[in-house]
C-alpha cells in the first residue's frame, strides 16, 4: 500500500487507530503478540485498501467503512440453538469465549484469550501478504476464540458449532481449528448478532492426512453490521474439504477464503450462496492455491441479488508449475431480480503447470419465464412461483451436501430468509 | 364448458398471427380431439387457454363455464380448473416434485376455499396415483421432471392432472414419445378421469391415441381455424387419406 496517495485519514481509519492506542493495555498478548498487534496496525496507518489494490478493487474499503462503533463493554449477546440440533455448541459473546471446559471425547478446547497471554498462538498470527487488512484488524485487535483440535481417527457424529455472535460495538475473534489424520467432522462457523457493529473474524483450518471435513460458515448479521472475515485452509495428502458459505446478511461483508492443497489427493470444494438484499455490499473472494500435483477442486458460488445490493465474487486459482494433473472447476451464476442490484463476477486461473484441466464460467439470468410459466399453469401464483424458482436456484447447491441434517438446517436458514425478504 | 368465439391471437414478439377466426364449443362430459398438420396452431392454441403471455389475443373470446378468462393469470385460470398436460414439460432443477405437489394441490385447494391437506393425506393420495400410473415413488423425490425420460415426463404430467382434479383438461400431444405400453397407462389414467362434470380437450397427430381415449368430437384445425368437425370416424378418415383431402375441401 502506498501512503503518500493517501494524506489524509478517513474517520474509520482514525477510529480504528485511537481504539488500538486506547485498548493496548486491555489486549491481551505476551511480547511476541504485542509486536505482532504494533506490525498490523501499523499497516491499518498506511489507509485501508481502496480500489487501487487490486484484490480490493470491488470493494473499496476506504470509501466504504465510512464509520466504525466504538467497543462497547456492556454489549450482551445471548447464545443461539445450533442450526443442526444436538451440535457441540462453542460460544462466543460479544468476542468473549466461554470459560466452561468442554469434555467431548477427541476434541482438545482451549479459549484463545489464554493462548495470545502465554503467547502460543503467535505463529499463527502472521499475515499472507500487504493488501491484507482483514488479517491486519484481526491481528491488532484480536482478543478471543477458540483453539480447537480434533485428535486423529476421531469420527464426530455431531457437528461442533462456533457461534461468533455480537451485540453491538466491536469484537475480534480468531478460530483456528486442527484436524488430525482420517478425522471426520462437521463444523458449522455461525456469524450472527443484532447490534451496529465492526465485526473481524478469522479461521485457521489445518487438515491432517485423510482428514475429511464440511465446514459451514452462515453468515447472518444485520444491516446494520461490517462482517469483515477470512477462512484459510491447508489440506493434506488425500484430505477433504467442503467449503460452505452462505452470507444472508450485514451492511458490508466482506468474506475471504485462502485455501491451499499441500498435499496430493487433497480436495476442495466451495459452495457458496449469496442472498442479497436491501443497500448492502457482499464479497467473497477466494485465492486457491493448487501447490503439489494431483489435487483437485471444484467451486460453485450462487447469488440472488434484490433491492440495491451489489455483490462480488473474485475466485482466484494458483496452480503452480509443480502441481501436474490438476483438476479445478469454478462456476459463478447469479439470478438478479432488481434492476438497481449488481454483481460483479471475476474468476482468475493462474496456471504454471501444462497438464491440467482448469475451467471456469459465470453467468448472470433473471427468472426463467418458461419455468415461472408452467409452475402458474398448476395454480401457483406469481409471487410463490418466484419464491419457489428463486429458492430452487439456490437450494440447488445445498442439496448436493448430501447430508439430510446439513441439508435441512440450511434449508430452514434459507426459507427464513426468503420470510423477510421474499 | 367451453366456448371459443372467433378467437385471433398472435405471437407478442413479432406479431405473428397464429389463431385466425377460431370458433370451438366442449360441453361438459366431452372428450374433444383437436387434429391438425404440423403448425396450425394446435400447440399455440393449448398455451392461449392456460394463459401463456407470449400470446396476445386481438379478437374474439374464451368463455369457461360462460365466464371470459382472457384477464386471468395462468394461476388463477389453474385454480378455477383449468389444466394444460405440457407436450414437452419443463425441467425444473432444485424444485422437489413432491413438494411442487404439495404446493400446488394446497394453492388450488386454497383458492376454493378448501384447507391444506394433510401430510398423511397427501401422501396417500400422491401414493395411490403414482400406482395407477405405474409410477415409481422414488422418482417423485427427484427435482421436478429433472432426468425424466420423455415417457415419464408424460406420466408426470397425468400425475399431476389426476391430484389437482381439474374441470377442463388441455393434453397436449400426450402420446408423443410413448410407447405402446406407456401409451396406454396414459390413456387409461385420461380415460379414469372421463366424467360428467368435466372437459377433456386431447391434441394430437395421430389417430393411435384416440383408439385408446375414444374421443366424442373431432375438430381439424388448419391455419389457425377449425376446418371440419365431426365425431370419432373423422378421426379415421383422416388416418386413412390425411389431411389433404379436408383441407382441400376447405379451400
Amino acid at each position: 500500500m502506498n501512503m503518500h496517495t493517501q494524506p489524509q485519514r478517513t474517520p474509520a481509519e482514525t477510529a480504528l487507530i485511537d481504539a488500538f492506542g486506547d485498548r493496548l493495555s486491555l489486549l491481551p498478548g505476551d511480547g511476541a503478540v504485542m509486536l505482532k498487534r504494533d506490525d498490523a496496525i501499523e499497516s491499518i496507518k498506511h489507509g485501508l485498501p481502496t480500489r487501487r489494490i487490486e484484490s480490493w478493487h470491488y470493494t473499496d474499503l476506504r470509501r466504504l467503512l465510512n464509520a466504525v462503533p466504538d467497543f462497547d463493554p456492556a454489549a450482551m449477546a445471548k447464545a443461539l440453538a445450533p442450526i443442526v440440533e444436538g451440535s457441540t455448541v462453542l460460544p462466543i459473546l460479544n468476542g468473549k469465549s466461554d470459560a466452561k471446559v468442554l469434555s467431548v471425547e477427541g476434541i482438545t478446547v482451549q479459549r484463545l484469550s489464554e493462548m495470545l497471554v502465554d503467547g502460543s498462538i503467535a505463529p499463527g498470527l502472521d499475515r499472507y501478504g500487504s493488501d491484507d487488512a482483514i488479517g491486519a484488524l484481526n491481528t491488532a485487535f484480536v482478543a478471543d476464540g477458540y483453539f480447537v483440535d480434533i485428535a486423529d481417527g476421531t469420527e464426530l457424529e455431531k457437528p461442533i458449532e462456533l457461534q461468533n455472535l455480537q451485540a453491538g460495538g466491536q469484537t475480534h475473534v480468531r478460530l483456528p481449528v486442527r484436524v488430525g489424520a482420517n478425522a471426520k467432522a462437521v463444523i458449522v462457523e455461525r456469524q450472527a448478532g443484532d447490534g451496529v457493529a465492526l465485526v473481524s473474524s478469522v479461521s485457521q483450518l489445518v487438515l491432517g492426512e485423510g482428514a475429511e471435513v464440511t465446514w459451514l460458515i452462515v453468515q447472518e448479521q444485520p444491516e446494520t453490521a461490517t462482517h469483515l472475515a477470512q477462512f484459510k485452509a491447508h489440506i493434506g495428502k488425500n484430505a477433504k474439504l467442503t467449503l460452505f458459505v452462505m452470507n444472508a446478511g450485514g451492511k458490508l461483508v466482506r468474506q475471504e477464503i485462502v485455501v491451499k492443497t499441500t498435499g496430493e489427493g487433497a480436495d476442495f470444494k466451495l459452495r457458496g450462496i449469496n442472498l442479497l438484499a436491501g443497500d448492502t455490499h457482499t464479497d467473497v473472494t477466494m485465492v486457491l492455491d493448487h501447490t503439489v500435483s494431483h489435487t483437485t477442486s471444484t467451486e460453485i458460488v450462487r447469488n440472488v441479488v434484490t433491492g440495491k445490493a451489489r455483490g462480488v465474487f473474485q475466485g482466484r486459482i494458483n496452480v503452480h508449475q509443480y502441481a501436474q494433473k490438476t483438476n479445478a472447476k469454478m462456476a459463478c451464476n447469479t439470478l438478479l431480480l432488481s434492476d438497481d442490484g449488481e454483481f460483479s463476477t471475476k474468476p482468475e486461473l493462474e496456471i504454471f503447470a501444462d497438464d491440467v484441466v482448469c475451467g471456469h464460467g459465470a453467468t448472470v439470468t433473471e427468472i426463467d419465464h418458461d419455468h415461472l410459466f408452467y409452475l402458474m399453469a398448476r395454480g401457483v401464483d406469481e409471487k410463490s412461483a418466484r419464491g419457489l424458482l428463486v429458492k430452487a436456484f439456490v437450494a440447488e447447491v445445498i442439496e448436493e451436501l448430501d447430508d439430510e441434517a446439513i441439508v435441512d438446517a440450511l434449508e430452514a436458514r434459507l426459507d427464513g430468509w426468503f420470510l423477510t425478504h421474499g | 364448458m367451453l366456448e371459443i368465439k372467433n378467437l385471433h391471437a398472435r405471437i407478442v414478439d413479432d406479431g405473428t398471427e397464429i389463431i385466425r377466426g377460431l370458433n370451438l364449443t366442449v360441453k361438459a362430459g366431452e372428450v374433444a380431439a383437436i387434429m391438425g398438420p404440423n403448425g396450425s396452431g394446435k400447440s399455440t392454441l393449448s398455451y392461449i387457454l392456460a394463459g401463456r403471455e407470449d400470446y396476445e389475443v386481438t379478437e374474439g373470446d374464451i368463455l369457461y363455464n360462460g365466464q371470459s378468462i382472457l384477464e386471468m393469470d395462468p394461476a388463477e385460470r389453474a385454480t378455477s380448473g383449468i389444466f394444460l398436460a405440457f407436450q414437452y414439460p419443463m425441467e425444473i432443477p432444485g424444485v422437489a416434485t413432491m413438494e411442487f405437489l404439495k404446493v400446488a394441490m394446497n394453492e388450488q385447494r386454497k383458492a376454493r376455499g378448501e384447507e391444506p391437506l394433510k401430510i398423511p393425506e397427501f401422501l396417500r393420495r400422491v401414493k395411490e396415483a403414482a400406482a395407477s400410473l405405474s409410477m415409481d415413488m422414488a422418482m417423485l423425490k427427484r427435482p421436478l421432471n429433472v432426468g425424466f425420460s420423455g415417457g415419464e415426463k408424460k406420466r408426470a404430467e397425468i400425475l399431476q392432472m389426476k391430484l389437482l382434479e381439474p374441470k377442463l383438461c388441455v393434453l397436449d400431444e400426450t402420446d408423443s414419445g410413448l410407447d405402446i405400453d406407456a401409451l396406454k397407462i396414459v390413456s387409461d389414467g385420461v380415460n379414469a378421469l372421463r366424467s360428467p362434470d368435466r372437459a377433456i380437450v386431447v391434441i394430437t397427430h395421430y389417430q393411435r391415441l384416440l383408439e385408446h381415449i375414444v374421443p366424442d368430437s373431432v375438430h381439424v384445425l388448419y391455419k389457425g381455424q377449425v376446418i371440419k368437425s365431426g365425431d370419432k370416424s373423422l378421426a379415421l378418415d383422416l388416418e386413412a387419406n390425411g389431411y389433404a383431402g379436408v383441407i382441400g375441401q376447405a379451400a
